[in-house]
């Protein structure tokens, strides 16, 4: 899910680091001190889903659940997920410090896009719940594969047929990540119902 | 386990202030990045080389990192060459290769590598608590500090506890499969996680304020750069400005 550094050009690096930091900013100043625990707390609960493997097909894939951090964090996701991220590439070198701004927006972005339009039906019926959780896991990954072919296909038009490849890829991918987030909204909702109602998202 | 291995050492790399390391890295990522020609990025590829084998890393598991990090440029070889298309072929076998195709490849996977030995001797022997300091510093905001200071410390006990819960599993006979049951465990496992940090995270934010916490998060070493810092960061500085200017005596 990370586009290594070196293979965008200089366009498209600007326009990400750009617009994650309008999104950061915008994250930050919505969270005030009274939140920022939780953020933390969470920001490194995103990063240890990403260590947890789960089976699909003949191999595994790890979790990414950008889609339950913008159900929960709302706005706060984006500096959550770029937190996370930039640890990643600290303790992995995945990704980089360049390219951190597009690898960012492309998971930040629809985590807080599927997160905030998504989150009014976790009031509602159980169905609704399901609902919304399943859809907030697929779409937003749907949406970051998208942003990511997109991203290389824009660097540069001989990438077409691998960025195709990428976004098929990540189809099953789509597909687990909904019904697990799907799974742990439901398990929420029984186990700690105000994690989903409080009213932190804004 | 996460753990920063590279960034226990005594030498001359590991003793520099964080600060004098990131901005160097920032200028030499940015440059390899931004760089098309094979001259620059094969330097840099080997100037990067050079300062790493002097971070002196551990070789076994610097090996490994640098596989880790190639499985996107391997797929790149493995793709762009049948795909990128140009008039220039190279016949392999039954297989047409487009030479534009294996001239990107190669130069990407000279940029990545470049950049990865870069991060690994400038920044990976920093821990990430004094990088968090030193990018406040350097103008990062407060509360992005704090995001990052703290998620790196809890990163430790909640992973722990995501251990501890998949331990309990297995041994109550947990088998992963494909199947909707093992991902509804998953799903619980993570869920459970989810749910004590978040407890955590309240416990730790009423402590703190207990203890008269106002947003600001004091560190225990505030290293003073030294000359040797100043000269370091000089000398960094100006094999990223040759380097950046090569393309304009060549």
């Amino acid at each position: 899910m990370h586009i290594s550094e070196g293979v965008l050009t200089a366009p498209v690096l600007i326009g990400g680091a750009v617009l994650t930091a309008v999104g950061t900013t915008v994250g930050l100043k919505k969270l005030d001190y009274d939140r920022i625990m939780t953020v933390s707390l969470l920001s490194a609960t995103f990063f240890v889903a990403s260590l947890i493997h789960v089976p699909v097909g003949p191999g595994s894939v790890h979790l990414l659940l950008g889609g339950l951090l913008g159900l929960l964090l709302g706005w706060g996701a984006f500096p959550a997920i770029v937190v996370a991220l930039l640890l990643q590439a600290i303790f992995f070198q995945y990704g980089g410090i360049v390219v951190l701004g597009v690898n960012s927006l492309n998971i930040a972005g629809p985590a807080v896009l599927c997160g905030l339009s998504l989150s009014p039906l976790l009031k509602g019926s159980k169905k609704q719940r399901m609902t919304a959780g399943f859809l907030a896991g697929f779409c937003s990954m749907f949406l970051s594969a998208l942003l990511m072919a997109g991203a290389i296909f824009l660097s540069d038009q001989g990438f077409l047929h691998a960025a195709v490849i990428l976004l098929a890829s990540h189809l099953p991918i789509m597909l687990i990540e909904g019904l697990i987030t799907m799974f742990v909204v439901g398990f929420l909702a029984r186990v700690q119902p105000e994690i989903l109602s409080q009213d932190t998202r804004k | 386990m996460i753990e920063e291995p590279f960034a226990r050492g005594t030498t001359f790399f590991h003793r520099r202030d964080a600060r004098v390391k990131l901005i160097p890295a920032l200028a030499i990522t940015l440059i390899l990045a931004l760089s098309s020609s094979f001259l620059v990025t094969g330097t840099g590829c080997i100037l990067t080389g050079v300062l790493l084998t002097l971070s002196r890393p551990d070789p076994g598991l610097l090996l490994r990192r640098i596989c880790s990090v190639n499985i996107f440029t391997l797929f790149l070889w493995f793709t762009l060459p049948l795909t990128y298309g140009g008039t220039k072929t190279l016949p392999f076998f039954f297989l047409d290769l487009s030479l534009d195709g294996i001239r990107v490849a190669t130069l990407i996977t000279l940029k990545t590598n470049g950049i990865l030995f870069c991060f690994l001797a400038l920044l990976a022997t920093s821990t990430v608590a004094s990088l968090g300091h030193g990018l406040e510093k350097l103008g990062m905001p407060r509360k992005l500090t704090f995001l990052l200071l703290f998620s790196y410390r809890q990163l430790f006990v909640i992973h722990q506890e995501y251990l501890r819960l998949q331990r309990a599993a297995r041994l109550r006979g947990f088998i992963p499969a494909n199947s909707l049951h093992t991902y509804r465990t998953y799903s619980h496992l993570f869920g459970m996680t989810l749910v004590k940090s978040w407890n955590r995270a309240e416990r730790v934010h009423q402590a703190m304020v207990l203890r008269g916490f106002n947003g600001t998060l004091i560190p225990l070493n505030q290293p003073e750069l030294r000359r040797e810092d100043y000269l370091f960061l000089a000398t960094i500085l100006l094999i990223s400005f040759l380097l950046a200017a090569i393309p304009f005596f060549c």
